[in-house]
């Protein structure tokens, strides 16, 4: 005998999300929380706002740098190795870190944020962009994708106020 | 037997249970969706989902690293 289903309103759960950090390994929380709840029955809203709302922008360019992650361990020549701040520092060391991640992703079979991103969209995920944010970091509506609405402090609260789960990402 | 096969085979979480979703989406109340894959968190994941959505988890076992679900749809 299966669980109840969550189709009954009374019992349907919901999350909302507040996505604040913009790195490439920090996209992948919230986009994966969301669309794996979403599958799960769950009604979902995400907040991007400060460096998360450039993860809307139309042509993604995700950076992750070393310098400074001290938890940043990649696998390497059969263990872990971590970056040295030094070498981190270098030009190129970003980049190069990002594309070597992003490679490791294909590598592993692990989405993009690209296809994550349009999954959250297909599944009907309420995707809010911070007026705020978007006004002082002069970015344009016409430069993200189609989906998100606009909203602010008080448009997240509200959804806050109704959703079981709270995540501050 | 099933209704439909998903091969889910080298994809990480959560792409499995996304795919699935998908799938089930399009499918009748009742019918059976069987995924083969090869991440080893989807045992746990298929079973929460499977919780969650008011599927049921039919079939669940694993051979030669392949993991093999059947799922029949709410």
């Amino acid at each position: 005998m299966s669980a109840a289903a969550t189709t009954d309103l009374a019992n349907a759960k919901s999350m909302s999300l507040i996505v604040t950090k913009g790195t490439l390994d920090w996209a992948y929380p919230p986009f994966i929380l969301a669309t794996t709840a979403a599958a799960m029955d769950v009604k979902v809203s995400m907040f991007f706002t400060f460096y998360g709302l450039p993860l809307l922008l139309k042509k993604l360019d995700l950076q992750v740098s070393p310098l400074g992650n001290a938890a940043m361990k990649m696998p390497m020549a059969g263990g872990h190795m971590a970056m040295p701040n030094m070498l981190a520092m270098l030009p190129g060391a970003t980049a190069g870190t990002s594309v070597m991640m992003k490679n490791l992703m294909k590598k592993k079979g692990v989405a993009s944020i690209e296809d994550l991103r349009e999954a959250a969209v297909e599944s009907e995920i309420d995707m809010i962009a911070c007026q705020m944010t978007m006004d002082l970091f002069e970015y344009d509506l016409k430069d993200m994708i189609e989906g998100p609405r606009l909203g602010g402090a008080a448009t997240f609260m509200e959804n806050a106020l109704n959703s079981d789960i709270n995540l501050f990402i | 037997m099933a209704d439909e096969i998903l091969d889910t085979k080298g994809l990480n979480c959560p792409l499995p249970i996304l795919k699935a979703k998908k799938a089930l989406k399009k499918m009748a109340s009742g019918s059976l969706l069987e995924v083969h894959a090869t991440d080893p968190g989807a045992t746990a994941d298929f079973e929460a989902f499977c919780r969650q959505t008011g599927c049921d988890l039919i079939e669940s076992g694993e051979e030669g690293g392949v993991y093999r679900f059947v799922i029949k749809n709410a």
